[in-house]
């Protein structure tokens, strides 16, 4: 270990860009999917 | 196997499936990650900073996961020429882009800490940087072959030149001198202790998991947005033809 760092800062900067971009990309894929299938269900009902 | 490849099956099969992996993912990766933050003890060489394992490791497997399901979905739609096979292998590119992106950043993270310095130009982090730039020309080729028409086969060959570098990336600690250590797990072997081995393993299937849920998520994306497509140009038609 160097410099005497505070360690849990790094592990804490590792899990929040770990668990933020994990959320952020099942949020966006789910929301993605279910606009798609929305506008194409509201085509197919016109 | 081919019997899935009917979209009709796929869709009524992905309808149940997609929130099962999603939720059951989610839940196992939180308490894998709970249990890496707070139960595992220190380790004596790194300290504290081994907890980051349990976020690297699993987006390193998953970054590498992405592209040979890439690779084998590209080969499975050049043999068999079935549409599901490319919509797949679209599906795998920005999931796998996004682990690879979230392996780097966290292996960054962790090199700070470890070996004072944030980057170096090793064989093993190089070939993992040259993998998310194969991922962001993948997701740039598959954009333009559907924007402007071009062929699907363009993109599958280009997923299956890019698994070339799997094995480069897997096998880098070992060809070349490297401060990143040699594999810990191989074959039936591991030399990590099982406090941190089991709680590893949990996070690599709970990811594993969330991104199976993300790609069918991405596939019936894809899939909603071609048959929209597909009935407007159809409602042109019989308007135009009326």
């Amino acid at each position: 270990m160097h410099e005497g760092l505070d360690q849990w800062s790094f592990v804490i900067a590792a899990y929040t860009l770990g668990i933020a971009g994990t959320l952020l990309l099942t949020g966006w894929s789910w929301i993605s999917m279910r606009r798609a299938e929305r506008r194409r269900d509201e085509v197919k009902r016109r | 196997m081919h019997g899935f490849a009917n979209p009709r099956r796929f869709l009524s099969l992905a309808a149940w499936l997609t929130p099962a992996l999603l939720v059951s993912g989610l839940l196992l990766t939180a308490g894998a990650l709970a249990w890496g933050l707070l139960a595992v003890p220190p380790d004596r060489l790194m300290g504290e900073t081994v907890r980051i394992l349990f976020i690297h490791v699993p987006s390193a497997w998953l970054g590498m996961g992405g592209w040979t399901a890439i690779a084998l979905s590209s080969m499975a739609f050049l043999v068999w020429k079935h549409p599901l096979a490319a919509i797949a292998a679209r599906a795998a590119a920005v999931p796998g882009m996004a682990f690879t992106a979230i392996c780097l950043a966290s292996g960054s993270i962790w090199g700070r800490p470890a070996w004072g310095a944030w980057w170096v130009w090793d064989g093993r982090l190089t070939s993992m940087l040259v993998l998310l730039f194969l991922y962001a020309g993948y997701v740039a080729l598959a954009q333009a072959v559907e924007r402007d028409g071009g062929s699907p086969r363009i993109p599958a060959i280009f997923g299956l030149v890019g698994a070339v570098n799997i094995p480069i990336i897997n096998r880098s600690v070992v060809w070349w001198n490297s401060l990143h250590q040699p594999p810990s797990i191989t074959m039936g072997k591991s030399a990590i202790d099982a406090e941190f081995l089991v709680p590893l393993l949990l996070a690599v299937l709970g990811f594993s998991l969330l991104f199976g849920g993300i790609m069918l998520a991405r596939m019936r994306a894809l899939i909603a947005e071609m048959q929209h497509e597909s009935r407007l140009r159809r409602k042109a038609q019989e308007a135009g033809d009326a």
